[in-house]
């Protein structure tokens, strides 16, 4: 699949899907990845070392801080795909260095699949299903 | 986007790793919003910079965007903080909150920043000529610039006025284009508007209805810059708007295409329906001025208003440090502190924690705070003119 570049990079990893969107602040924890959000589908589930995949970002620009303090922290996701990014998610994804692609029919990633990105050119790759 | 040779070479990290992201992520926005170039900026004003707003998500950033060395290349102004930063432990802000606070200023210091934590750059040394591009955050400091300076700038977010302050550049979209400054609703003012809480309560009524569309007003006989603020603050809380235009008054009115479009009308008794439905109808425990930031002519009207007069309740006007200055100075502080209300600058209502400082009521003559306060602050709102609110708590 191809799609727009939002922050370039290479990541592969196991896909972790939200079919909702996500609010980083208040909704994730900075400290540890977990999802916190009550009643949010991926609550309690951790964003480390996934290939994140959800429609859009939500709520407070504050989010942007979070992605940001993720990375930081080691919690991060190896990569971001969206439905389409907007400027909360994009801003936090560049910041933090993130690959981010956006554009993307992302009700045909699997949750759990194997999933490779080229960020520097906007392709996806879905390697293994779950 | 075109890019010249010098942005290729910020975006290629030529000039480090911050520069660099920062750059990038001022592409990227300009590529969502469908910019075809970067332009210069003239001066930044950077919002998120009260603790209460950014958390320690916030500070962890600054920090290390500070520590990496970041710097800004034009003038920047910061946004009002969550505390007055001098005499923060005299008003009864919180210790801890303090700490953090203070550390968020002190990662701006280091980028080089003006320390001047204010809605009204404007009127505190950073003011740009008409037609000049900036990149500012606050809104109704970005609506004051747009609508009465003529200037042109988008709603930038704290991440995004801060990179451009770091790259002296923002993407060529939105109101830098004078194509996308045109009105597109006519607001028929009949009504008489004299107090600034007038021209709040005409914000909020007019920014509830039209969200982010441009106004076009007409019937405004006559506003200063003190009223201008106060309606820009609200018509941007209460709604999204950006840019409005008045005839006869802003620079851009004559310029506009304003036939054929949507007329709305806005009588007294709307105006009144404003101050009925703000007004929680219980006693304030804190009357606070100066949302946005009090001018030294609105300092004068309370002293005036106080005159020899005793608070029974606590009292502050907010401004900018370089108002309180003037203020401190001719002796205004001075009575405002013996009637026993304070001068409090680098802040505001909206960003300080006034519900963790006991306060549950607070009255106040803006729109803009009236819009904000019982979401942000939890706070119950008396809304009501300046003249009035000291009569109560007197």
């Amino acid at each position: 699949m191809k799609g727009r570049v939002i922050s370039p990079g290479k990541a592969e990893g196991r896909a972790l899907v939200s079919k909702e969107p996500i609010g980083f602040y208040g909704g994730v924890d900075m400290k540890t990845g977990i999802v916190i959000e009550k009643g949010h589908p991926l609550e309690g589930k951790s964003v480390k070392d996934k290939i994140l995949v959800f429609p859009c970002g939500k709520g407070s620009t504050v989010g942007s801080y979070v992605i940001y303090g993720l990375k930081k922290n080691g919690v991060a996701p190896l990569g971001i795909i969206n439905k389409e990014t907007e400027t909360i998610v994009a801003t936090g994804a560049i910041l933090a260095g993130i690959p981010c692609i956006d554009g993307i029919d992302i009700e045909k990633i699997p949750d759990g699949a194997y999933v490779i990105m080229d960020a520097d050119n906007g392709i996806i790759e879905i390697k293994e299903e779950p | 986007m075109y890019l010249t040779k010098e942005e290729e070479k910020m975006l290629d990290g030529e000039y480090g790793e911050v520069v660099e992201r920062m750059f990038r992520l001022l592409v990227r926005l300009g590529d969502i919003y469908g910019a075809e170039k970067m332009i210069p900026i003239g001066s930044a004003q950077i919002a998120g910079v009260s603790y209460k707003s950014i958390g320690d998500p916030g500070l962890e950033f600054l920090e290390d965007m500070a520590s990496k060395g970041a710097r800004v290349k034009v003038l920047s102004f910061l946004n009002p903080a969550g505390m007055d930063l001098e005499q923060w432990k005299k008003l009864g802000f919180p210790e801890d909150f303090a700490e953090r606070q203070l550390r968020i200023i002190e990662a701006f210091r280091k980028m080089g920043i003006v320390i001047t934590s204010t809605c009204t750059p404007y009127l505190a040394g950073n003011l740009p000529r008409y037609r000049e591009h900036i990149a500012w955050s606050e809104s109704s400091a970005v609506s004051f610039a747009n609508s009465v300076i003529g200037a042109r700038t988008n709603r930038e977010g704290g991440p995004s006025a801060l990179a451009a302050a770091i790259c002296g550049r923002t993407p060529d979209y939105g109101l830098h284009r004078f194509e996308n400054r045109q009105p597109n609703v006519k607001v028929k003012v009949e009504a008489e508007l004299s107090r600034i809480s007038d021209y709040g309560a005409l914000g909020y009524v007019i920014g509830k209805e039209i969200k982010n569309k441009i106004p076009y007003f007409v019937g405004i006989k006559n506003a200063n810059v003190d009223q201008l603020k106060s309606l820009g603050a609200a018509m941007a809380a209460s709604g999204a708007v950006a840019l409005y235009h008045i005839e006869g008054i802003t620079p851009e009115a004559d310029l506009v295409e304003k036939d054929g479009i949507e007329e709305i009308s806005v009588e007294e008794r709307d105006i009144k329906k404003v101050y009925e439905d703000l007004d929680c109808g219980e006693d304030p425990d804190i009357v606070i001025f100066g949302c946005p930031h009090a001018s030294i002519r609105e300092i004068m009207d309370l002293v005036n208003l106080l005159s020899n007069r005793k608070l029974k309740k606590p009292l502050w006007i907010c401004t900018s440090r370089s108002v309180k200055e003037l203020s401190d100075r001719i002796g205004l502080t001075e009575i405002i502190e013996r009637a026993g209300g304070y001068v409090v600058s680098d802040t505001c209502m909206v960003v300080s924690p006034i519900e963790k400082m006991g306060y549950n009521t607070t009255g106040v003559n803006s729109g803009k705070a009236a819009n904000y306060l019982p979401g942000f602050c939890k706070q119950k709102v008396v809304f009501a003119s300046m003249e009035e609110l000291v009569e109560r708590i007197t």
